[in-house]
């Protein structure tokens, strides 16, 4: 063996490296406070493992980096960790970083002769912020997206070559993939090559100066192996520990029960990039925060000295320290300057900080973006995954996150869409059609069918057909029925309203097929319905709208398209509702497209994909209050500004609740089932079977279907018909939900 | 070794040559090696510089929203612009490519006034706060009024008014329709710079 090392020494001559390596003396002893640099090359070595192990599963264009790095974070073993390693890693390089500045300035350990060394740790400290800077960008999340839009758009204010120099980094004059390709480039190429080419240097100086000593005379000198090596490995060990403690400390909070752990720990990944829609909470990491907040303090053509020259000229001064330092005075300015800064960069950062947690838009646009990306996530794991299209497209079509916006450009002028408890979706004046909360489900209809309903804002009270002869009939017929006829007229609601085929009834329509068999033929037959309706083949089409299939997807998309057809109101009304795509030659000439429509209407049906695993608290809640809280939670208190932003009302709140299987709507349903359902009427008709009902549904639910849909149907409803035909579409169920109701037929 | 062989013997009879030859060596050394050396950067930045010729899509007006989506009182609403985008390699039909407000200059009168939403700041969308009545950023609080101007142009971070876009409204069957000339500008100048 000894033979074997003599031999590759004599080859190699690795002993004397080694040795130098190791036996680099240090005067006055090991200390740890010489610690930082070691952390620094700890760091970058975890970077370069880390980051090399995510090259291997990442992907740098518009359509698949968000969808790549989701699917290192969400699906891949292990992906969890190595990102959030490299995440959090970063930002503890970056803290680094001004830990070690600080340490040699104050030391004085700039002097000559280790100027230039200082200079190349400079030079190191602006290559690892470029690191941050692009890295962040990567995951093409919207955090990422607009911070890098903003840092991309203040190069272009500098002088002459901005605009050509933004054009270079950018890719183009717009961001996509090549925006992407270059920082990554730049990321995992030319920069961590440029800084393995200067901390090479950066050391060798390093030890041909030696270190620098404070108190050489403090005590016995050593030498680096084993004494100081054994405290910088405690100071990495340290590092680590912390990284990991980032990585894990989102674990305690809550967390979607049986989820992967990528779906809570680790570094957070934004909804994908959208250059086309506002991203309110936009900031960069928050490193860089007092940077941002700087800005705000230059304004007009000022910018450019908050921008470029104020953040040269401190750069400017670090690099003269070693100049500066060679007068005694000097010295006690570098240091003290060093202080200014940091407690400039300090109290910028706190600013920012402040202003935005008292800053309600902001709030309201995080609380957003956080919700947008559970569902974003939420998506991806749908059963028809992410298509060749990205995830964005995802995003595009899903009818939880723009229902809401289009509810709000479209229907909210007229309609309103908000629950029992009074959130969800509603215009800053009064409304003036029904409140599509529930459209079609049992509850709603039941409420169109009761006198103390029928006539209030939410249905048909402040519509043209508030005196029509839905509301006579209903105000005529209904208050002496029998409660025999009261009975068969629950059964009518059944119904009907199965004719929607709402998912969240799926499982209640399966279980009274009979109830519904029989409601059908009183409809048709006895009650009344068909003297003005059609109803499949009974009654004639031209006085009132069509109720085969209502509120069904297809009827809903044709009502919405154009509620003057003649299977609806026939004819315009003043006050009545538009249609909405009503050019079929030219779409383009649509208030809606196609794919708005579908979307439009699978969200009043609440029809959209329910994820697998939902946050426990959440859920229980949710689930159990009422049968069908619809997505309209999410809105809670949307309505603020609801066109200015289109994203900010998005609802994704309330999807979660509806995945539990257990719990959902049925069982409140139970109970009251046998009398008193709707609020007027709904009586006994089953009550047999609804007792059972709750187990079964419960089952049944746990798939998507459990919801309560969203179901409005009427968006587009409003009423515009000619005078006697009131039908049923517009009145919405003002409170008359209540649970009860709702499941009993 | 072998040189010292060489140059040992009859050194100064070809020193004339040695120079001449050395000094030779030397430039073909510095040229040619600086030639190959050089030359992967130079093809290298062809490829680099390839985004400094390539053209914006903009030009041309685009359909945005029919009239009558437009609030009477003159409050300004955001609508999504569409219209086909190409990216690299990839062609995208009919995408959100941006965003404007459009508002009813007056009441009830088809006169309608376009803004880019994009804060001329640094990029950032800007939103349209309805009870406040003026448009915020959420970045750097700049802050416009329903016209575009800003609010406090001696501290508002944006270097100019929002970007008012060309609009006209056009006649499609029966309809009135607002068509913008969608364009994006230069962030972070006082003149209205726009995107090649
Ligand atoms: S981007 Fe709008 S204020 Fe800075």
């Amino acid at each position: 063996m000894r033979a074997f090392f003599d031999w590759l020494d004599d080859r190699t001559g690795y002993r004397d490296l080694v040795g130098a390596a190791l036996y680099e003396h240090i005067p006055g002893g090991a200390r740890w406070r010489y610690v930082w640099g070691s952390t620094l090359v700890f760091a970058f070595f975890m970077q370069v493992v880390t980051g090399f192990v995510l090259w291997t599963a990442y992907s740098p264009s518009a359509q698949t980096a968000w969808e790549s790095v989701a699917y290192i974070q969400y699906d891949m073993q292990g992906g969890w960790l190595v990102r959030g390693l490299h995440h959090f890693m970063a930002q503890a390089m970056v803290v680094l970083l001004a830990l070690h500045l600080m340490q040699v300035v104050i030391d004085g350990a700039y002097r000559a002769p280790r100027e230039i060394n200082f200079w190349l740790g400079l030079i190191l400290m602006q290559i690892v912020l470029g690191l941050a800077l692009t890295g962040y960008l990567l995951p093409w999340d919207q955090k990422g997206f607009w911070a890098t839009r903003v840092a991309t758009n203040l190069m272009g204010i500098v002088p002459v070559v901005g605009a050509d120099l933004q054009r270079l980094v950018v890719g183009g004059t717009t961001y996509g993939h090549h925006t992407l390709t270059r920082f990554f480039a730049l990321h995992a190429g030319v920069l961590p090559a440029l800084l393995v080419f200067f901390l090479v240097l950066h050391v060798a100086l390093f030890r041909r100066h030696g270190i620098h000593a404070r108190d050489p005379e403090r005590k016995p000198d050593h030498t680096f192996w084993p004494e100081q090596v054994m405290r910088d490995a405690v100071a990495c060990l340290a590092v680590l520990l912390v990284v990991l403690g980032l990585v894990f400390l989102p674990g305690l909070g809550d967390r979607p029960a049986g989820a992967p752990p990528g779906y809570y720990l680790g570094a957070e990944l934004g909804a994908p990039a959208d250059p086309a829609s506002p991203y309110s909470a936009a900031r960069p990491e928050w490193y860089f925060l007092f940077l941002f907040q700087f800005l705000k303090f230059f304004h007009g053509e000022t910018e450019i000295y908050g921008a470029i020259v104020i953040p040269g000229a401190v750069m400017g001064v670090l690099f003269l320290m070693p100049i500066l330092g060679r007068w005694r005075l000097g010295h006690g300015f570098n240091i003290g300057f060093l202080i200014v800064m940091g407690i400039g960069i300090g109290a910028l950062t706190v600013q920012a900080m402040v202003e935005d947690r008292g800053d309600e838009t902001y709030l309201a646009a995080v609380e957003q973006a956080e919700m947008n990306a559970t569902r974003v996530r939420d998506l991806t794991h749908a059963p028809e995954g992410i298509g060749a299209a990205g995830a964005l497209a995802l995003v595009r079509q899903d009818p939880m996150i723009q229902g809401p916006l289009l509810f709000n450009r479209h229907c909210v002028m007229c309609h309103t869409h908000v629950d029992e408890n009074g959130h969800g979706l509603a215009g800053d004046e009064a409304p003036t059609a029904s409140n599509l909360y529930g459209f079609a489900t049992r509850e709603w209809i039941a409420g169109l069918l009761s006198p103390e309903h029928i006539g209030t804002a939410a249905y048909f009270g402040a519509t043209p057909y508030k005196q029509g002869d839905m509301v006579g009939w209903v105000n005529d017929t209904v208050p002496s029925m029998s409660d025999e006829e009261k009975a068969d007229l629950q059964k009518v609601v059944a119904a009907l309203s199965a004719e929607a085929h709402l998912p969240s009834q799926e499982a209640i329509d399966a279980r009274d097929a009979a109830t519904i068999e029989e409601g059908a033929t009183l409809l048709k037959e006895t009650v009344g319905c068909a003297d003005c309706h059609r109803f499949h083949d009974a009654g004639e089409l031209g006085s009132a709208p069509d109720l085969t299939g209502y509120g069904s997807y297809g009827w809903l998309s044709e009502f919405i398209s154009d509620p003057t057809h003649e299977r609806f109101y026939r004819e315009a009304v003043d006050g009545g509702m538009p249609g909405f795509a009503t050019h079929r030659e030219n779409p383009l000439a649509n208030k809606l497209s196609p794919e708005q429509l579908d979307v439009l209407v699978r969200w009043l049906r609440g029809e959209w994909y329910r994820p697998e695993f939902t946050l426990a608290s959440t859920t229980g809640e949710g689930a159990a209050a009422d049968p069908a809280p619809p997505p309209a939670s999410d809105t809670t208190s949307a309505a603020p500004t609801p066109e200015a932003s289109s994203e900010a009302t998005m609802p994704a709140a309330a999807e979660p609740a509806a995945e539990n299987p257990s719990a959902p709507a049925e069982p409140v349903e139970e109970p009251a089932s046998p009398n008193e359902p709707e609020p007027g009427e709904e009586s006994p008709a089953d009550s047999p079977q609804a007792e059972e009902a709750p187990t079964e549904d419960a089952p049944a639910a746990t798939p998507p279907a459990e919801e309560p849909p969203a179901a409005d149907s009427q968006p587009s409803e409003e009423p515009t018909p000619t005078p006697e035909a009131d039908s049923e579409n517009e009145p919405a169920p003002s409170e008359p939900v209540s649970e009860e109701p709702s499941a009993t037929l | 070794m072998v040189s010292s062989d060489r140059t040992s013997a009859p050194r100064d009879a070809r020193a004339g040559d040695e120079d001449r030859r050395s000094f030779f060596s030397t430039a073909t050394a510095v040229i040619v090696g600086g030639i190959v050396s050089v030359f992967p950067f130079a093809a290298g930045l062809l490829v680099l510089f390839d985004p400094l010729r390539r053209q914006g899509s903009a030009g041309g007006f685009l359909r945005i929203a029919s009239l009558d989506e437009l609030p009477a009182d003159g409050v300004p609403r955001s609508f999504p612009v569409i219209t086909d985008r190409v990216d690299a390699w990839n062609k995208f039909v009919n995408e959100p490519v941006g965003m404007v407000f459009l508002r009813r200059t007056k009441e009830g009168v088809a006169q309608v006034e376009a803004l880019n939403a994009v804060c001329p700041h640094a990029g950032c969308f800007v939103d349209f706060l309805s009870k406040e009545s003026h448009f915020q950023c959420p970045c750097h609080d700049s802050s416009f009024e329903p016209n575009g101007t800003r609010i406090h142009p001696e501290r508002c971070p944006s270097p100019r008014d929002l970007d008012a876009l060309a609009v006209e409204i056009r006649m499609v069957e029966g309809r009135e329709e607002v068509w913008v000339e969608f364009k994006n500008f230069r962030a972070g100048t006082p003149e209205k710079i726009a995107d090649a």
